[in-house]
């Protein structure tokens, strides 16, 4: 069953994102970028992360596709719906994509992950994902200990065991990353302002 | 329920990344560009959780891929704002007609 999933949705965001990029229209790519982005979503929930994937579905294709749309929809009027490339330019494309690929698979395929996950395992024990009575393997219902984590606090790590200092949180990069939205849209709405021209009036 | 190990979702993450190195190279639409980036950083992000599960990693991965995840909006809404600001000044959106910079 994991496995049938699996394919699905792998073969699904892969056919999605080669999609995005041989498509020359907008729109199109558009609505491939969406597939993609959910079939990912799809991964994660198999990958036992469910608050990820339910972000990756409500922020990255509910939020950041839809402003991606209403961007083609603002710009892609008549002759920019499609802007060609020439096809030198794709097939050198195609081809230093295609090593490219060659490269990362290969380099990927070459690591003993098992070996190196037993290594890891007894230098440090158990993850945390996988010791009994919080968090069971296999179920994945990570939503508590994520907020836990933002706030500071690592229930994963730090319940049931004695530790002289507490395991690190992640408080101070969720401040930071709070600031950094709000200067973010301020900034936008900045950038896109509608521009007026500006006409000397008398009567100011 | 045996499935996949971590091999798979490395390659799947490898394909999201060069698809989305590929798209920012060759398209010409501004906003294409940032199709491809959010390809790459969503290849990133399968990455990351692939080794919160499969690694030891444990929690650690998940709350890197929300703040990729909280990056990528952020930077799609200032990069379109750009986008926005070029359509306004030279009625396009081919990046290769933003080159008054080029020496």
């Amino acid at each position: 069953m994991g496995t049938a999933l699996f394919t699905v949705f792998a073969t699904v965001a892969c056919g999605a994102a080669l999609a995005v990029v041989l498509s020359q229209n907008v729109v199109r790519m558009a609505f491939y970028l969406v597939i993609s982005l959910g079939s990912t979503a799809g991964l994660f929930f198999l990958l036992n992360a469910d608050f990820v994937g339910a972000t990756q579905l409500l922020i990255y294709v509910g939020g950041t596709v839809v402003l991606l749309v209403f961007g083609v929809m603002l710009t892609a009027s008549g002759p920019f719906l499609t802007i060609k490339s020439s096809p030198g330019d794709l097939v050198q494309a195609g081809v230093v994509g295609g090593l490219f690929l060659g490269l990362v698979a290969f380099t990927v395929l070459q690591v003993d992950w098992e070996a190196n996950a037993v290594k890891l395992e007894r230098r440090y024990g158990a993850t945390s994902l996988e010791r009994p009575g919080y968090n069971q393997h296999g179920e994945g219902h990570t939503t508590r200990s994520l907020g836990a984590a933002l706030l500071g606090a690592r229930f994963d790590k730090d319940l049931g065991r004695h530790r002289e200092q507490p395991s690190t949180g992640y408080l101070l990069p969720f401040e930071i990353v709070s600031i950094h939205l709000l200067v973010v849209l301020i900034g936008a709405a900045y950038l896109a302002r509608a521009k007026r021209r500006v006409s000397p009036s008398r009567d100011a | 329920m045996e499935g996949v190990g971590i091999n798979g979702y490395l390659g799947v993450g490898a394909v999201l990344f060069v698809c989305g190195v590929v798209c920012m190279a060759t398209k010409r639409n501004g906003i294409g560009v940032l199709m491809g980036v959010e390809l790459v950083l969503n290849g990133a992000n399968v990455n990351f959780v692939a080794f919160s599960r499969f690694g030891h990693l444990g929690l650690d991965g998940q709350v890197a891929a929300l703040f990729v995840i909280v990056m990528a909006a952020a930077e799609a809404a200032v990069a379109l704002a750009i986008v926005l600001s070029f359509y306004n000044n030279h009625l396009t959106v081919d990046v290769d007609r933003a080159d008054e910079l080029r020496g």
